[in-house]
């Protein structure tokens, strides 16, 4: 049996009366890549802001069934939010760097914690910006607006900012889909990079994406998860025909 | 496809859409020119330092507006201490924490209506609340807060428009790094909407600056440089009024106008600089 991190259970969320995940029950394994596959409006976007209570701040939403961080329901009352966001980071679709300096951006987390060390920020900024294949090209204009970054290089930026307050899972939505081709090679090499000290959950809608970059694949339709397991096993040898349908793309 | 009968062709419309265009914003520039031009023409002739440096003569027929300019500075810095915290305060809660119930709708009506009282009202409120019922007197304390009224709801609902451009995306790239709200919102929120609330607080300051009407009933007439907040003053616009209405001087009315729209110019392109040296900064172009 794998190391589980992450462990939901008979997940039921609701935006309003609009039921969106029904029934989820899916294990993460640690420090390995788990995709989120599946049409839009199925609901893999919804359950990754779940894991790090991002639909907090929607008024309307509600959550039933229980999600399991390291043995503790992360939707406990006891549970510091703040706290789980620095355990759980998220990188987003759209690259979204701060209108700030780069050193600032990957020091924002860090000075939000409370670290006000100057030397201990500049080794983290610089050992995160390493570590995200980010610092050969930026080393020079550290104190230079993010925005002049191209689009790859902000997404790397945000991964950087996002490691930076070390987690223990980075949950990743569509972290490419904004991105030309060869970006989206760096950040998949990345993930690879990273899969070793990091849980990662990415959706894509990118099949390809997928098969390369993770060894589990948990498929979503409508709200249900129809499928998991094995990357592999489930491109190969899917069980379900729904599942075989939308990966070979007749459907999605 | 079916071709309808055209008056014109787009490319014509273009065209002439591109003459009116550009004619009415070069009227618009023109217009503004002849006025400042006029205002100067007929007051820098006035400048001299004693004109600028010195203290009036009689009641300003001669002499200089030194005790004017540091009124207007005065009553003005009284009026923006007061007016940003709490316009920008209650713009912050308006846009992040308030929401969208019937007590907001309210108040941002009251806001907007606020924001097109004619200013004479405004002056008779001072009169009545400051002056008389706080007993603050005709001074630089009851003409500064006067214009701090006037001056708030210009600058809440600049920076509330401002703090609500801000991008979705920066507050969840904060929140999903385990910032807090109010962390979010001092750390990126406005330091992102500042280009915003500046403005607002420059179109306060020039509200509050320029106001006659406001300070008429509320911070007297002296002619002496004021020493206290309690002490009357007379501030630009009001030394223009009585010199031009009372006949004094219409020669040193000039003067004093052109010293006040030198002011504001100078404060205004000055912002406006340091405005865009920081957007430039904050966004890399």
């Amino acid at each position: 049996m794998e190391n589980i991190i992450i462990e939901v259970k008979e997940l039921n969320t609701y935006f309003d009366e609009s039921h969106i995940l029904k029934d989820v029950y899916l294990d993460i394994p640690r420090n390995a890549v788990t995709s989120l596959i599946g049409p839009s409006g199925c609901g893999k976007s919804t359950f990754l802001r779940t894991l790090n209570r991002m639909n907090d701040v929607i008024p309307t939403f509600k959550k039933e069934g229980t999600i399991f961080l390291d043995g503790k329901e992360i939707y406990d009352p006891d549970v510091d939010v703040v706290d789980l966001r620095k355990r759980v980071g998220m990188v987003f679709q759209k690259p979204n760097p701060f209108p700030k300096s780069i050193f600032e951006n990957v020091a924002y987390g860090l000075r939000v914690h409370g670290n006000n060390d100057k030397n201990d920020l500049e080794r983290r900024v610089e050992a995160s910006l390493k570590e995200a294949a980010l610092w050969d090209e930026v080393k020079d204009k550290l104190d230079d607006s993010a925005m002049g970054l191209s689009g790859g290089q902000q997404q790397r930026l945000c991964i950087a900012r996002t490691i930076a307050v070390e987690p223990e899972v980075i949950l990743m939505d569509e972290p490419c889909s904004a991105l030309d081709p060869i970006s989206t090679t760096k950040i998949e090499d990345l993930i690879h990079k990273l899969k070793n000290e990091f849980t990662i959950i990415i959706v894509t809608h990118n099949m390809q994406q997928a098969t390369r970059v993770s060894k589990y694949t948990a498929f979503f339709l409508h709200g249900e998860i129809v499928e998991k397991g094995l990357t592999d096993k489930i491109f190969i040898e899917p069980e379900d025909k729904r599942t075989e349908d939308y990966i070979t793309g007749r459907f999605g | 496809m079916i071709s309808m009968p055209r008056i014109i062709s787009p490319h014509h419309a273009q065209k002439i859409m591109n003459v009116v265009l550009w004619g009415v914003g070069f009227l618009a520039i023109v217009i503004l020119i002849i006025i400042i031009g006029y205002i100067l023409y007929n007051g820098l002739p006035q400048f001299s330092l004693e004109f600028i440096f010195g203290n009036p003569v009689g009641s300003g027929e001669s002499g200089g507006i030194w005790p004017m300019i540091v009124s207007t500075f005065y009553v003005t810095f009284i009026a923006l201490i007061v007016a940003t915290p709490l316009g920008v305060l209650a713009a912050i809660w308006l846009a992040e924490y308030a929401g969208e119930s019937n007590l907001v709708k309210a108040i941002r009506f009251a806001a907007e209506t606020l924001a097109s009282i004619p200013s004479i009202v405004f002056g008779l409120f001072g009169l009545t609340f400051f002056v008389v019922f706080l007993q603050m007197g005709f001074s630089v304390l009851s003409g500064g807060l006067t214009l701090a009224l006037m001056a708030i709801p210009t600058i809440l609902r600049t920076a509330e428009v401002s703090i609500e451009a801000v991008p979705q995306s920066y507050k969840e790239g904060s929140l999903a790094l385990g910032a807090s709200k109010w962390q979010t919102i001092y750390r990126v929120v406005i330091p992102a909407a500042i280009p915003g609330i500046t403005t607002g607080i420059i179109l306060g300051m020039a509200r509050a600056i320029e106001e006659t009407a406001a300070i008429l009933y509320t911070v007297g007439a002296a002619l002496a440089i004021p020493m206290s907040i309690w002490d009357p003053a007379r501030p630009l616009p009001l030394h223009l009024y009585i010199l031009a209405t009372e006949g004094v001087s219409l020669p040193n009315a000039y003067g004093t106008a052109a010293v006040l729209v030198l002011i504001i110019l100078i404060i205004t392109i000055s912002t406006n600089y340091l405005v865009e040296k920081y957007t430039k900064k904050m966004m890399g172009r």
